[in-house]
């Protein structure tokens, strides 16, 4: 036990005095995950939309498609990037891998099912008279999309901070498609990988402190946001 | 009409047109072998040569045998990696340049103190493990077709055993993992010297066999064919194995000290 305590001790003094490595790090996951999950959200969105306005044939397959796709496991959407954007597969010459886009791009296919689905349902959910009484009033389409968004806010941030919940704490494709680099790709998932396989624990420590608070944070919101959601529903 | 919304599309589009990639390109790509980073030596020779060189190096630590992958799909621009077979194999098929060897420790085997194989104090490694395999004793291997591994194998092979049963466990994992998990079985397992000096203070083994003929355990660093990856960073390459094998790097790399206990000796 005493490795424990004195980890967890060590893990407090590299959070708390700054060490650089450490933020550098954190920093990578939140930029990384950030890019990603604003690329995702705004195609999200419109496709979310378009399935919960439109009446057209395979809707349903789309939807229950999204739906299945929520639970694409990680390692097999970093195996696809690595060998989609690997020197020798078909987009090698772009030379994304272990770069930030190609774990961008990872983050982007994991969160872009959950993003669509949750936001569907957010979609499904409000008035189809917001839209139709915008247009009626003389609003252009952009505009009316636009005051749906606003109306059914609560429900899009849900989704956002879902999205955000599901890849910044993914290891296993940022393991792969972003090689783990220090100072470059390493992210705190994959930073707690290492850490523990080098028998360093306070880092690891450390890191799983500031994702755990952060879960804790993002479902806190997220409970709180879905409730506003249902209220104003 | 403004709304959030709004300012996020605007957002968008500004992140998708200023995603600069070039800025991620102009840097070496190096795949290494996990013992090389667990032992803490790239931590003290990285600065040294991307100062020296004055080059950014990405380094991806990897068992030996992805590193080999990495560099025949052209994914990386250089690979370290102790398996001679394995890089002979690599450079014969044309996907390295040249082998150049740069630097040596040894591999031994440790074990639970109360040794129930009682293989303490034993040099030879294919017997050590026939012990081992008799007593069906737990035995940790990595699995992971790493150059530790690639090790273990010819060792089993030429002791004459297809190692299987409960006792052999391949855990698929990196070296300092692989001992982590040794010494939470009390098992034994094959290890580079230099990941066991970094870690024994934290694992409940004790070193039993060492010294043997068959233990040596060579690094080889190997440039990825510009010939057939007309896009690798060779010139940056052949600068960084000519610092591989100058003086100063021989200095580091033999100075490295854990416990006072010298891990790597340069190949002169």
């Amino acid at each position: 036990m005493d490795s424990l305590s004195a980890s967890t001790a060590e893990s407090f003094r590299l959070l708390f005095s700054g060490d650089a490595a450490l933020w550098v790090i954190i920093f990578t996951s939140f930029s990384v995950s950030v890019r990603a999950i604003l690329i995702a959200a705004p195609l999200a969105f419109v496709v979310a939309f378009l399935m919960a306005h439109l009446r057209y044939r395979g809707r349903r397959t789309m939807i229950a498609g999204f739906s299945a796709l929520q639970s694409i496991p990680a390692v097999v959407v970093g195996l696809t990037v690595y060998l989609v954007f690997s020197r020798s597969g078909p987009l090698g010459d772009l030379q994304l891998l272990f770069t930030h886009s190609s774990m961008i791009i990872g983050q982007i296919l994991l969160s872009f099912p959950l993003l669509v689905a949750l936001s569907h349902a957010a979609f499904q959910a409000a008035d189809r008279r917001v839209w139709e009484t915008s247009v009626t009033l003389g609003a252009k389409p952009y505009h009316a999309f636009m005051t749906l968004l606003h109306e059914i806010r609560f429900g899009l941030i849900a989704a956002l901070l879902a999205g955000f919940g599901r890849i910044i704490a993914e290891v296993g494709c940022s393991m792969m498609v972003g090689g783990n680099i220090l100072g470059y790709t390493r992210n705190i998932p994959t930073a707690i990988a290492l850490e523990t396989t080098k028998g360093e624990f306070a880092q690891a420590i450390a890191l799983g402190m500031v994702l755990l608070a952060l879960a804790l944070l993002l479902n806190g919101l997220l409970a709180f946001f879905q409730g506003r959601g249902e209220m104003s529903s | 009409m403004k709304s959030p919304f709004a300012n996020l599309i605007v957002l968008f589009l500004f992140l998708v047109a200023t995603h600069s990639l070039a800025g991620e390109r102009q840097v070496v790509r190096m795949a290494i072998t996990t013992s090389t980073e667990n032992s803490g030596l790239l931590a003290v020779i990285q600065p040294a040569f991307e100062q020296a060189l004055d080059i950014r190096v990405h380094i991806i630590a990897v068992g030996t045998g992805k590193a080999l992958e990495l560099g025949r799909r052209g994914d990386v621009d250089v690979v370290l990696v102790h398996a001679r077979l394995a890089e002979e194999a690599f450079v014969a098929a044309g996907f390295g340049v040249a082998r150049h060897e740069i630097m040596y420790n040894d591999f031994i085997i440790v074990g639970p103190e109360d040794d129930p194989a009682g293989v303490r104090g034993m040099q030879d490694a294919g017997k050590a493990l026939l012990q081992i395999e008799a007593a069906a004793a737990p035995f940790v291997s990595r699995g992971d077709d790493s150059g530790t591994h690639k090790k273990e194998q010819v060792i089993w092979q030429q002791a004459g055993i297809e190692p299987q049963g409960h006792w052999y466990r391949q855990v698929g994992q990196g070296m300092g993992k692989s001992l982590q998990i040794a010494g939470e079985m009390q098992a034994y397992t094959l290890v580079d010297r230099g990941t066991w000096l970094a870690h024994r203070a934290t694992i409940p083994l004790k070193l039993l066999v060492f010294d043997g003929a068959d233990l040596k355990n060579a690094y080889g660093i190997i440039a990825v064919s510009p010939e057939r990856f007309p896009d690798v960073h060779y010139s940056e390459v052949e600068r960084l194995i000519r610092w591989f094998e100058s003086d100063a790097a021989h200095a580091l790399i033999a100075g490295y000290r854990v416990d006072g206990e010298q891990l790597f000796y340069p190949v002169n």
